[in-house]
């Protein structure tokens, strides 16, 4: 069968502020870029309720509103949106192929802005008890926990803030950590600790999630005891962290090793013509903002490298 | 098709007394995955043929999302012939939707 087959100047990969921001760049430029928003559209503000440090929202924005405005914004200056996500590409050819959805696109340059996504445990019980009970959204299924007991594994700021949030349906929020202080902010920290609902358990890793059809709670071990005990909990947050969205590039882009795209100079990657931008290459700052100044940069990178020819 | 309003009242009879496929988004406006699901649903309604398609709100219609023990949102069930054959938890895109449908109206 003869797949359909388009022809553009630029594909930007990912619709978090990296992506849109590159796209509303790219578009201003007349480049008139194709987005693909993947499997998570709007990124990770998208399950994000209050963002309270960017730029512009003195009085705080909800992380789906922010990133509906990034897509419009995006839109008016010529973005052709496509809600899919890419299944493959080529970047040995030359236009780069990308794949999607069964059909093929062609491109003179790309940037890359897949981010990060959460990661789970990896548990056999974890991954059969979501959705009854295991979660990685608190704001989503926060609701379903009134007055049950529920556990947070984490210790950066997500875990700080949705255990807060946890606080306003559940009976009781204990924080499992595997160590004895939490990576989080000074604020969230602060905040946290002062919530009367939540306490903390330190040094401890989960072994396993307990339950046949619903979560009734986890065996956990002390990591300096090495003694093992068990929770009882209705709900589990894992919100343990994120990693890069790079496995369709493997083989093709440098990547370091834990996964996060390598830049060589400014935004530029392994292969001229192929960019990168936001989480998917910034495992320091990890901001909206600094996704979005990054897929400014990346923009601007593969405007003058699609003038310069070459 | 337009997207179908399903709610505690309405259930019975839109979807599980209903020949053929039903898909149901199980959804609330406090979920930030949900609003971007929610548009992915209202275009997939108008494009599919074999399927009616529409969304229950969890907050309004608890019984009915208790009914079929949804926890996490957003959730995506699909009722044949009235009964529920599948569940998928989290954001779903059109096509993986549409290639589900599919498989489950043959």
């Amino acid at each position: 069968m003869e797949k359909e087959k388009t022809k553009h100047k630029l594909i930007i990969i990912g619709s978090g502020p990296a992506g849109y921001t590159a796209a509303i760049y790219a578009g201003r430029a007349s480049l008139a870029p194709v987005l693909f928003t993947g499997q998570e559209p709007g990124g990770q503000l998208a399950t994000t309720t209050d963002v309270e440090n960017y730029p512009g929202f003195p009085s705080g924005i909800q992380g789906p509103e922010l990133m509906q405005q990034f897509r419009e914004q995006a839109s008016r200056f010529g973005t052709e949106v496509v809600d899919a996500s890419v299944d493959r590409v080529d970047f040995s050819k030359k236009p780069f192929e990308i794949y999607s959805s069964n059909k093929q696109y062609q491109t003179d340059a790309v940037i890359v802005s897949t981010g990060a996504s959460a990661m789970w445990l990896d548990l056999e019980s974890e991954q059969r008890l979501r959705g009854r009970g295991v979660s990685a959204c608190a704001t989503c299924d926060g609701f379903f926990f009134k007055d049950k007991d529920v556990v947070v594994i984490g210790g950066g700021d997500v875990a700080m803030e949705d255990a807060i949030f946890l606080t306003k349906f559940a009976k009781s929020v204990q924080v499992v950590h595997r160590r004895d202080e939490l990576r989080a902010s000074q604020i969230m920290q602060d905040r946290a600790k002062a919530n009367s609902k939540i306490s903390f358990v330190w040094n401890t890793e989960v072994k396993d999630v307990l339950g046949e059809q619903d979560v009734t709670g986890i065996r956990v071990i002390n990591n300096k005891t090495n003694e093992e005990s068990e929770i009882a909990c209705q709900g589990l947050f894992v919100l343990i962290g994120h990693k890069p969205n790079t496995d369709i590039f493997k083989g093709q882009l440098a990547l370091d090793k834990k996964g996060y795209l390598v830049l060589k100079e400014k935004t530029a990657t392994s292969v001229a013509g192929v960019f990168g931008a936001g989480d998917v290459h910034d495992h320091a700052y990890r901001q909206a903002i600094t996704a979005a100044g990054f897929g400014c940069m990346a923009a601007i990178d593969a405007e003058r490298w699609l003038e310069s020819g070459e | 098709m337009q997207e179908k309003i399903f709610t505690d009242q309405n259930f019975k009879e839109e979807v599980e007394s209903v020949k053929g496929v039903v898909l149901v988004d199980f959804w609330a406006p406090w979920c930030g995955p949900c609003k971007m699901q929610g548009p992915i649903i209202e275009s997939l309604a108008k494009e599919v043929e074999n399927a009616t398609v529409g969304k229950l709100n969890v907050d309004e219609n608890a019984e009915t999302a208790g009914k079929f023990g949804v926890m996490s949102i957003p959730t995506l069930i699909l009722f044949k012939d009235g009964k529920p054959v599948e569940s998928m938890v989290g954001l779903h895109q059109k096509d993986d939707l549409k290639a589900k449908i599919d498989e489950i109206a043959k």
